[in-house]
């Protein structure tokens, strides 16, 4: 991305942002309220910049948003289904990875914020895509299920830019950092 | 009712449940009975069903477009204030007889299920379908997924509040217009000969054919919104 700008309002939330994401985890390191989540929105084309561009943008994403977004009143199979169009072994395997089942059974509303985060991130994980964008996928996690998960993105997003709002980067001292705020 | 049903000869003022009763049992084999009922029913019902699709598609399409939400709010609220009979006596003028009860029972249903499905769209989660666009979800699933779950209680509601009012215009069409072999026709026959007990056995059919399709229709959007998302 060159010379990104973005205001609300009159106020600039990201001012002549440049930046490169190489395949693997790249960290969007911020203080809350600092455009984290807006730069993953112009990314995932939600939002149009002020000024600027975004190039290799019109590929293929799958987004963990700061919300779950899922389908409260169905399944976690109906929530793949949803997304994903359908539910394969490797979805199975990935779900029980993070320590969830995937029952056709219960509606996602009765289950915990954490497991409803971990569906969230298995939904972008197995969804077909050439990027991913994360917003603080680690909410409402312990340490133990943050670096499962953590262990889980550096191996099925290896191959993709993988763009990771977060203001903890512990267990990512080893990845590119872009600062805002 | 019961006081005046039972003074000698009250049946021709009001009649007894007991000789309403009767009545209905005795119309009950006839073939003019099942005439009757099946062309009202499939008049008034078909109306409502006309009427029910044309409302979905008006406020999926006014849901995102602001001047035609505008184009369309004088028309349903001139509708919604108008007197039925109004109509009835408009309509007879363009329209022959045998089509007024399906016209008038579609003109009824209209306003409350187009008003509530616009409604309900407009209360669509944004973010849901932010995540549909971001994961390139096609449109049935979208439709499945997202629009269905959240429109389907308001259509339920103004289906069932619609399905009473489009039974209770389309006989009064029928009254009116007088088309042949219809529930109203013989309403008005009954009206004209003083058969008190027709008056109130055919008033009873109307009931139990408006109850029926109500349950009817809804135990298939229930069923609709059972299978929505999943």
């Amino acid at each position: 991305m060159e010379g990104l700008c973005k205001s609300y309002g009159g106020k600039p939330v990201l001012t002549n942002l440049n930046a490169v994401f190489p395949e693997g985890i790249t960290c969007i390191a911020a203080p809350s309220g600092t455009g984290k989540t807006t730069l993953l929105r112009l990314v995932l084309g939600l939002e149009r910049p002020d000024a600027g561009s975004i190039h290799g943008g019109n590929g293929r994403w799958a987004a963990v948003f700061q919300e779950n977004r899922l389908l409260e009143e169905v399944s976690a199979a109906a929530n793949l289904r949803f997304a994903l169009g359908g539910v394969s072994r490797e979805a199975g395997d990935v779900l029980t990875r993070l320590g969830l089942t995937l029952s056709d059974a219960e509606p996602v509303r009765t289950w915990s914020g954490g497991m409803k985060r971990r569906l969230a991130l298995a939904r972008a994980l197995l969804a077909p895509s050439e990027a991913l964008a994360l917003d603080e996928p680690f909410t409402g996690l312990d340490r133990e299920s943050r670096a499962f998960c953590l262990e889980l993105i550096r191996k099925m997003g290896g191959g993709k830019p993988v763009l990771l709002a977060t203001h903890d980067l512990t267990g990512l001292e080893d990845r590119p950092v872009v600062r805002l705020g | 009712m019961a006081l005046a049903a039972a003074v000698p000869n009250g049946g021709l003022l009001l009649a007894s449940p007991l000789q309403a009763a009767l009545r209905l049992l005795e119309l009950l084999p006839s073939a003019g009975f099942w005439r009757a009922v099946g062309n009202s029913s499939l008049r008034i019902f078909g109306g409502f069903l006309f009427a029910c699709a044309l409302a979905v598609l008006l406020a999926a399409l006014a849901a995102g477009r602001r001047r035609f939400q505008d184009l369309l709010a004088p028309p349903v609220a001139a509708v919604k204030a108008t007197p039925v009979a109004s109509f009835i006596i408009l309509a007879l003028v363009w329209l022959e007889a045998g089509s007024l009860s399906f016209f008038i029972s579609a003109l009824m249903v209209f306003p409350p299920v187009y008003l509530n499905v616009l409604e309900g769209l407009r209360g669509t989660d944004r973010k849901l379908l932010e995540l549909a666009q971001v994961y390139r979800i096609p449109l049935g699933r979208r439709i499945r997924g997202i629009y269905l779950p959240q429109v389907l209680p308001y259509f339920r509601s103004a289906a069932s509040l619609a399905l009473g009012l489009c039974w209770k215009a389309g006989a009064a069409a029928e009254i009116i217009g007088l088309p042949a072999g219809t529930i109203g026709e013989r309403l008005y026959t009954a009206k004209v000969y003083l058969q008190t007990p027709d008056l109130f056995a055919w008033t009873a059919v109307i009931l139990m054919l408006s109850a029926a399709f109500e349950r009817l229709f809804i135990a298939v959007v229930d069923r609709l919104a059972g299978k929505a998302g999943s």
